[in-house]
């Protein structure tokens, strides 16, 4: 898995020499975005999964998930924001759509940690997080109406979306981008996963020990 | 009626019990003992189900209609009535004839002439006596008592007594208690914690 | 069917009298509001024009809620009365509903107030702006009670209650500021809308999971 996504990362690099050092964050930038929707798409399955069918472990699944699309989330803060640095000298847009859906679903999903990191693990803690995963999914598209409704009163101006259209070389490359984000999602899920369980297993033989 | 095999309970790294098995029968009325925190308590909320064991299984054969729980703290509003309590809990639980059945429990349990006072101006024994109409409103399959007899005072107590005495043979009884020689005349069997 | 609405009912009630009985948050939340009108006065420079008190206006009314909501569950809190309401035979959802019905009976009647006492202090208040209010308002309390319940069965308790529900309270200050200052208030009232429902329905919806293991 981390192999592939190793050799995508390199293979991206070389299509992009003829357009600019912003043009290349772009190629970061979007492909990190849609893999964390992805993330927090791939969280609220779990967690609905969890509710509806009890599945052990979903919970742990759906955590995993929603944590790594925090990180995903505030990378695509960061490389939006050198973006909108590059390309148009400021450090923050409000008029970039994406970007302020970001903002609000990075607000929403650290309350996320915060109310698991407030109840004690079990049942109750699994059962709360679920169901803030699964709103939080309904949110997004929700938030992002909103944003849009409200880039008419805020700001009559509205800048176009991400960039001029692709060309050819140029949506391949993004392609290979996005692919080899979702693999390092699914890599980093796998990692992380495993980990907590073998400290779930730990924790579990300590118990049994003691 | 109630049957648990290999029952565990844990709150993160501390365990309250593991491997419990339970058979209760219909009519059957079961004494759980044991000194304090050592898990009565987690128990009947587990067959009450409030709570969901963390390893085993428990099956109890009755709806949330056909139970009445008694818990540590009296589970009424302390702004409201008696009255008003005991109606609010009868219409949820569909009690037929609601004012005559919450107006012959106050009788019985001797709060009647407080019955229009707010609770918050009660005392404890007043409360759990005020908590056991609440229990017996709806005519319950099931009983589960957490130290019924915890702040009555003697009065309150020979209430109670008789209330399960009379009781004894309609519903299945788990009582958690610290005297058990007090309702032995009565129990088919005990459950005794560590 | 009939039963779940009594049961909602029953609850609305109870509620509704509890405040009665307690009064202490809806005075809060009156002078609450009416404070804060007062200090955007004085918070908003010469030449903001109306549509900026218009906004504040949204912002107050958040506040003003979010005031009240965290007063929702203190009685079933304090002396553990939800189990007692978790145990009852009746759907969980309806717990949620109707205390979501007194909530929005309270703010409503904080509104009263404060939509007056707005169009007295600024200027902009028209019929799209108490519209709107009022569909807001369904949202906030659908999920405003909601987050509140989540919110008790945590430690941090009423600590958290803000942190969950400003988040999700965005797109309803979106409609509601939309409806108020721009000319063609339909969209901003369709999403509103759009919100009450999808939002009422996933919080009907998952209550159970929220008050059980």
């Amino acid at each position: 898995m981390l192999l592939g996504t190793a050799i995508a990362l390199i293979a991206f690099y070389a299509p992009l020499d003829e357009d600019g050092l912003n043009q290349k964050i772009f190629y970061f930038h979007v492909p990190i975005a849609l893999t964390a929707y992805a993330c927090f798409g791939w969280g609220a399955w779990k967690a609905l999964l969890h509710l509806w069918k009890g599945r052990p472990g979903a919970d742990l699944e759906s955590y995993v998930s929603i944590h790594l699309g925090v990180i995903f989330a505030v990378m695509t803060l960061v490389t939006g924001s050198i973006w909108g640095r590059f390309r148009w000298g400021q450090w923050w847009l409000w008029s970039s759509k994406q970007l302020v859906l970001f903002l609000v679903l990075f607000l929403f999903y650290s309350a996320y940690f915060m109310l698991r990191f407030s109840v004690e693990p079990g049942p109750r803690r699994a059962n709360l997080s679920a169901v803030y995963a699964i709103f939080g999914v309904v949110l997004i598209p929700i938030s992002f109406l909103a944003i849009r409704l409200a880039s008419d009163y805020i700001h009559p101006v509205a800048f176009d979306r991400h960039g001029p259209q692709m060309s050819g070389s140029q949506f391949l490359t993004f392609c290979v981008s996005l692919a080899a984000m979702l693999s390092l999602f699914a890599a980093l899920y796998h990692l992380e996963l495993a980990g907590k369980r073998i400290d779930a297993h730990l924790r579990e033989l300590r118990e049994l020990i003691g | 009626m109630i049957r648990a095999r290999g029952l565990a309970m844990r709150y993160g790294p501390k365990r309250i019990f593991d491997g419990l098995e339970l058979d209760v029968e219909r009519g059957g009325f079961v004494l759980v003992t044991g000194p304090n925190g050592a898990g009565k308590t987690t128990l009947l909320r587990l067959v009450a189900g409030l709570v969901a064991p963390t390893g085993g299984e428990i099956a109890v054969d009755a709806t949330r209609a056909q139970l009445g729980f008694l818990a540590h703290e009296p589970l009424v509003y302390r702004e409201l009535t008696p009255l008003e309590n005991l109606d609010m809990y009868g219409r949820l639980y569909r009690v037929a004839e609601r004012r005559e059945r919450i107006g012959m429990l106050l009788e019985r349990f001797d709060l009647w002439d407080a019955r229009n006072e707010r609770t918050s101006s009660f005392s404890h024994g007043m409360l759990q006596r005020l908590a056991l109409c609440r229990v017996l409103l709806h005519e319950p399959e099931l009983v589960l008592l957490d130290e019924p007899f915890a702040g009555l005072d003697s009065e309150g107590s020979e209430l109670l007594d008789r209330e399960l005495a009379s009781r004894r043979g309609n519903a299945t009884f788990l009582v958690a208690t610290h005297e058990p020689e007090r309702l032995a005349h009565l129990s088919t069997g005990s459950l005794a914690f560590a | 069917m009939s039963g779940y609405f009594a049961d909602v009912a029953t609850l609305a009630r109870k509620d509704l009298l509890l405040e009665l009985r307690g009064r202490d948050t809806l005075p809060a939340m009156l002078l609450f509001v009416s404070a804060a009108l007062v200090i955007f006065h004085f918070a908003l420079p010469s030449g903001t024009g109306e549509l900026a008190g218009l906004g504040l206006l949204w912002v107050a009314i958040v506040f003003t809620a979010l005031l009240g909501l965290s007063r929702v569950f203190v009685a079933e809190r304090e002396q553990n009365v939800l189990d007692g309401l978790v145990l009852a035979p009746s759907d969980r959802s309806a717990i949620w509903f109707g205390k979501a019905l007194a909530a929005l009976a309270f703010l409503a009647l904080a509104e009263v107030i404060a939509l007056p006492l707005f169009a007295l202090f600024f200027s902009g208040m028209d019929a799209a702006t108490v519209a709107a209010v009022a569909l807001a308002d369904i949202g906030i309390c659908a999920v405003g009670v909601f987050v509140a319940a989540m919110s008790i069965a945590t430690r941090a308790r009423e600590l958290l209650l803000p942190v969950l529900f400003l988040p999700l309270a965005i797109p309803v200050i979106v409609g509601g500021v939309g409806a108020s200052v721009t000319d063609s208030p339909g969209r901003y009232f369709a999403f509103l809308a759009l919100y009450d429902a999808l939002f009422a329905t996933i919080c009907w919806a998952s209550f159970e999971y929220v008050v059980t293991e």
